[in-house]
């Protein structure tokens, strides 16, 4: 590419007057090949899934189909039992998991900011989840739980099968998740932690603030907008988890997510009518809550381009 | 970062001028090192115990104890005699190497222009580029199931490296993006004044400028790209083009009753290892990426 790039530039110095292009015509030129690059790997590939959705394909005969409209969404999504169990484990492990994220984060966020000498050490302890494969994540909670290998029945003294049984097995997904998420959530926080200027707490302190109505009266509403970043990524992250149900359980048992399921009706079963649908109703209800939160914090984005 | 630094830089002469007298007294309560302790032990004991199970063999990893009797590197060699897991370990390398030199390339093309040039529709562009870090990868797996079967490019590197562009080019444009916009103005129009092209000052003056910016973004997209699963397990089916992920997921579910956990989790610990030292000595810059990318998107 850079050499590319000279032969490209190479003539200019005989044309100097004319400085090369218009800076509009730029910059139309270095955005287009990012544009035409994510209209073709991601907004084509949905458009086709929307076809595919509308058809129903012969698991017998390869390339049989039939035009089947809207069928698809009613019978293997909306009126599907499995789908919509599918749908509630989603909002449940994203519920559950995302709040305790958020809560677990900021109290390490806290810790780490107040921690005088230990925050060098901490930095760089939080990162290892973070650095730590979303697969090895599921292998390693699956060592620690399966018997008897894990050493989780040993301390409880009891022969539980964890990872066989619902609620056990959704549970063991969403700690895996917290573990891997929340110092990544911290790291966030922290960042917003200390932009907070200190002589806010020493007026507060003056004035005879407790360390909790500081928390509550000047911690807390300063970080709103970094806890609401944190809060609208990890969300839409959460809605379409897959590798830790995946590798964890194969999305049985009570795990079964949008998903998962999806991808077990399209590559598995190889219902490809059937799956696309149920990935485009993911794909709605992710857009859905993305529409939401993009509209919520768009003035950060206009701050971003403004000159 | 700077907080840390200024007071490490205020800790070293006072705690030297204390040495002499009693132990510095430190103004970290008992209850901080509790906590520091917990968060030690929360962010370290899992991968510890991977470890630990990674090193045991036989008699040992039927048992749980917290430390192996009879350590043991024979997961190891097992595993670098395996095949497909050293061709796993390639395909990993090949496919996020490759995805990340693209999103680089072509996205710092596009973070200039949106940071820097005048451009009607920048808030749009952006919106699209965030609401598609948002997508959910499975609505781009399930056509290209169908899809590369029917043209052929299923379980092949460049059938894995199009759709990784999906994010990694948004990740890339949304750092770099940040980057740009704090190089100073003035490099770049003393280098119009002298009469480059509005393209020479962005190779020759910005470009060079940002390379902390750009072996951020490069250091995110590689650990993505590295990380990703759903459609690596979706569109690959042989040793071709399977990647690390998906080898170790294959791993776990071979034999039902004999699953091998030890050579699993030598597996894990060599492939999380590269990218923990990785993440450890660019830590700044990593934060600084993460914190950008999401504080400011």
């Amino acid at each position: 590419m850079a050499t590319v790039a000279n032969q490209v530039g190479a003539p200019a110095p005989t044309r100097q007057r004319s400085k090369g292009l218009s800076e509009k015509a730029l910059a139309r030129l270095m955005v287009s090949p990012s544009m035409i690059l994510i209209a073709l790997v991601a907004a084509w590939p949905v458009i086709y899934a929307i076809w595919l959705s509308l058809h129903q394909y012969s698991v017998r005969v390869a390339g049989l189909s039939r035009w089947v409209g809207v069928d698809n969404y009613w019978t293997s999504g909306l009126s599907n039992p499995d789908w919509r169990s599918a749908l509630y484990h989603t909002l449940i492990f994203t519920v559950v998991s995302v709040s305790f994220e958020v809560v677990i984060g900021l109290g390490m966020a806290l810790a780490m900011h107040r921690a005088f000498r230990g925050q060098g050490l901490l930095r760089t302890v939080v990162l290892v989840p973070w650095a730590v494969l979303t697969v090895v994540t599921a292998v390693m909670w699956r060592t620690m739980f399966v018997s008897p290998y894990g050493f989780v029945n040993t301390i409880l003294g009891t022969h539980t099968v964890w990872l066989g049984q619902t609620p056990y097995a959704l549970i063991i997904v969403i700690l895996a998740d917290v573990w891997k998420t929340s110092p990544f959530i911290a790291l966030l926080l922290l960042a917003g932690l200390q932009v907070i200027p200190d002589d806010i707490y020493e007026a507060a302190k003056v004035d005879g603030a407790t360390t909790w109505q500081q928390f509550v009266r000047i911690t807390l509403p300063l970080l709103k907008p970094a806890i609401l970043v944190a809060l609208i990524f990890r969300t839409l992250d959460a809605l379409r988890i897959f590798d830790l149900p995946y590798v964890l359980t194969q999305g049985t048992v009570g795990t079964s997510t949008l998903s998962t399921i999806s991808q077990q009706t399209f590559a598995t079963n190889r219902l490809y009518g059937e799956g696309s649908a149920q990935a485009i109703l993911a794909f709605i209800i992710v857009m859905m809550v993305s529409f939401a939160y993009i509209r919520f914090i768009g003035g950060n984005i206009r701050g971003m381009t403004a000159e | 970062m700077e907080a840390s630094a200024v007071s490490s830089a205020e800790a070293v002469p006072r705690a030297r001028a204390r040495t002499a007298r009693k132990p510095k007294k430190d103004r970290t309560p008992w209850y901080m090192w509790v906590a520091v302790a917990a968060i030690v032990l929360f962010c370290l004991f899992p991968f510890y115990w991977l470890i630990n199970m990674s090193l045991k063999a036989g008699s040992d990893l039927n048992g749980s104890a917290v430390f192996p009797h009879n350590p043991t590197l024979t997961n190891y060699s097992a595993i670098f005699k395996n095949p497909d897991f050293v061709a796993s370990l390639r395909n990993s390398a090949i496919v996020a190497f490759i995805t990340t030199a693209l999103a680089l390339v072509v996205g710092s093309f596009c973070a200039y222009a949106l940071a820097r040039l005048r451009l009607r529709g920048k808030f749009v562009i952006l919106g699209i580029v965030l609401s598609i870090t948002t997508f959910p990868q499975i609505a781009i797996a399930a056509p290209l199931f169908k899809l590369w079967s029917d043209i052929g490019i299923f379980d092949t590197y460049i059938g894995l490296i199009i759709p990784y562009l999906t994010f990694a080019l948004p990740l890339a444009i949304f750092i770099l993006v940040s980057f740009f916009r704090e190089i100073p103005k003035d490099l770049e129009e003393a280098a119009l004044v002298d009469g480059a092209t509005r393209f020479q000052a962005f190779r020759k003056v910005v470009v060079p400028l940002a390379a902390p910016g750009l072996a951020t973004a490069g250091i995110l997209t590689f650990i993505a790209a590295w990380n990703e699963f759903l459609l690596a397990v979706t569109l690959t089916a042989t040793t071709a083009a399977r990647t690390v992920p998906a080898e170790i997921s294959f791993f776990t579910g071979a034999t039902e009753h004999q699953v091998p956990y030890g050579s699993i989790a030598a597996a894990s610990v060599v492939i999380s290892v590269p990218l923990i030292l990785l993440v450890l000595l660019f830590q700044k810059r990593i934060v600084a990426g993460l914190t950008a990318g999401a504080v400011k998107g």
